[in-house]
């Protein structure tokens, strides 16, 4: 790790997304579902959108999601990501409903697709645990040894 | 209410940079240029409608312009609706006129992003920055994605829009850029966070703006010259995040633009020109879409097969719009409605009749739709 590199801007916690980070540092991806409703969302929030309920409990993700749209970062606007570019930023919908904003790890962009299915990978980012996204299913290229591929779906 | 408040005066500032100019002082110019287009006194004055900088926020922004150009008025203050705001403003004042709390409103907006601070163009789509989402850019090319994988759209026809903003600056002197930009350079405009380039992205510019609102009884007894009447206006708020939201190829523009094509008792085919908020490539087409000029996912079928052009069935961004003439959010294009409207456009649509204008702010969070008459 190069030191001199400036660090990726961490994500605020509060009390209401405590929980959330808690889990990811223990594996695992959460979001809130109503008690009242049922209706399931990301990020944290104190009530549920749809019933007003502030009744939620946390449940875990299966980790399979699927690809709404994603972008491809050619200009940093913060020095931390310079060194990184080009890289992937997409909207993803977890199996389970919620939305968020997330990376597309060790894939090609050129051969993404919308609806496609992801799963889930969790990095660190500064030692704070962060959800990522990589394709489901190998690629094509993955059966002739594409090593971002295979490393994708290892 | 259709027709019976009329945008009475318009004026703005240079457009480009103002190096070390402030905000409050542009807008007194383009607020003074707007009173003297509508030949009114500034002390009749009694309403002020300020848009405040996307730059930098200020508390009580609107009481320092008040201040600044002297009055004291009945009913004013800022809206936070990003780029919607010119056009949500211009319809609270024209409400405020009809129900009596002022008589003569002046909506203004000014901001030195070009020679002050670019931040707010980089900003944190907090709290999701440790991804790397950055810049109001890559919002929109989270809906330009979208768009093309879901309805085919292509970057060519992205690049039309801008090639059309571009045509129509070439013949406006008041226009920033007026070099014609050819499709070939639009391809090898390098990408900024793609499927977005840099010549899909607007200018960032310094300048004020301002009009000047009465009724149209008021605008008779004072002999406005050229009043045009304000036959309609609606808003739509898409307002949740991109990732948050069902779909990310249409808008709530849709709802303001019925909301104003039914005040005004018009349909999108009796309208001759359109001035569409043009941040970046996409927001034109999925305007078009919105607003009914076209079916969904024929925005860019709609631009680049030539129904935008000054002999079509819908010119639009005549002045050049925020690619071309000035990347002001937005009030330049009311301003370019209104030229039209008078017969006085630099790029004159020639017998135009009725004009939409739209506005809109945020990631396509908020929007506005505005529509015009011919002068009375
Ligand atoms: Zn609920």
């Amino acid at each position: 790790m190069n030191i001199d590199l400036p660090a990726v801007p961490l994500p605020e916690r509060d009390a209401l997304s405590a929980p959330y980070w808690a889990a990811l540092d223990a594996g695992r991806h959460v979001y809130q579902r109503c008690t009242a409703c049922a209706h399931a969302w990301l990020p944290a929030r104190g009530e549920c959108p749809r019933c007003l309920s502030a009744h939620s409990r946390w449940e875990t993700a299966s980790g399979a999601a699927r690809l709404i749209s994603w972008v491809v970062y050619h200009t940093a606007f913060h020095p931390a990501f310079k060194e990184r570019l080009p890289y992937t930023v997409a909207v993803v919908e977890l199996r389970e409903g919620p939305r968020l904003i997330t990376n597309i790890i060790d894939s090609d962009p050129e051969t993404l697709r919308i609806d496609q299915p992801l799963r889930l990978v969790i990095e660190r980012e500064s030692g704070v645990a962060v959800p990522r996204y990589a394709v489901a299913v190998p690629l094509v290229s993955a059966a002739v040894g594409d090593v971002r591929a295979v490393k994708a779906f290892r | 209410m259709r027709g019976k408040v009329v945008i009475a005066g318009i004026g703005h500032t240079a457009y480009g940079a103002h190096e070390g100019r402030s905000t409050v002082s542009m807008h007194a110019e383009a607020i003074r240029n707007a009173l003297a287009d509508a030949g009114v006194e500034k002390d009749s004055v009694d309403g002020l409608f300020v848009k405040f900088p996307t730059s930098r926020f200020e508390f009580m922004y609107g009481q320092k312009v008040a201040e600044a150009i002297g009055v004291q008025p009945r009913i004013g203050g800022v809206w936070d609706q990003g780029g919607a705001a010119n056009i949500a403003m211009i319809s609270f004042a024209a409400m405020a006129i009809e129900a009596g709390q002022c008589e003569i409103a002046v909506v203004t907006f000014a901001d030195n992003p070009k020679t002050g601070s670019r931040a707010a163009l980089a900003k944190p789509m907090s709290p999701d920055e440790v991804f790397g989402w950055f810049g109001a850019v890559g919002g929109y090319a989270m809906l330009a994605r979208r768009h093309m994988e879901q309805w085919g759209t292509t970057a060519d026809q992205l690049g039309a829009v801008a090639i059309n903003a571009r045509a129509n600056a070439v013949a406006n002197p008041r226009a920033q850029l007026r070099k014609p930009l050819t499709l070939d350079a639009y391809r090898d405009s390098r990408p900024i966070v793609a499927p977005l380039r840099r010549d899909d992205c607007c200018l960032v510019s310094d300048g004020g703006a301002a009009v000047v609102l009465m009724s149209a009884a008021r605008a008779r007894t004072l002999a406005v010259n050229a009043p045009i009447p304000i036959l309609g206006f609606g808003q739509g708020q898409t307002s949740w995040n991109v990732e948050q939201r069902p779909d990310l190829t249409s808008t709530c523009a849709a709802s303001a633009a019925r909301t104003a094509f039914a005040m005004a008792g018009l349909e999108p085919a009796d309208i001759d020109v359109a001035q569409l908020y043009d941040c970046f490539t996409i927001v034109p087409i999925v305007t078009l879409e919105d607003y009914g000029f076209c079916p969904p996912g024929r925005g860019g079928a709609f631009v680049a097969d030539g129904g935008v052009g000054l002999d079509r069935p819908l010119p639009i961004n005549t002045s050049g719009g925020l690619m071309s003439e000035t990347g002001m959010p937005g009030m330049q294009l009311v301003i370019e409605g209104v030229r039209q409207m008078r017969g006085t456009a630099a790029v004159q649509v020639p017998g135009a009749r009725t004009c939409v204008v739209s506005n809109q702010g945020g990631i396509m969070h908020t929007h506005s739709t505005l529509v015009l008459g011919e002068a009375q």
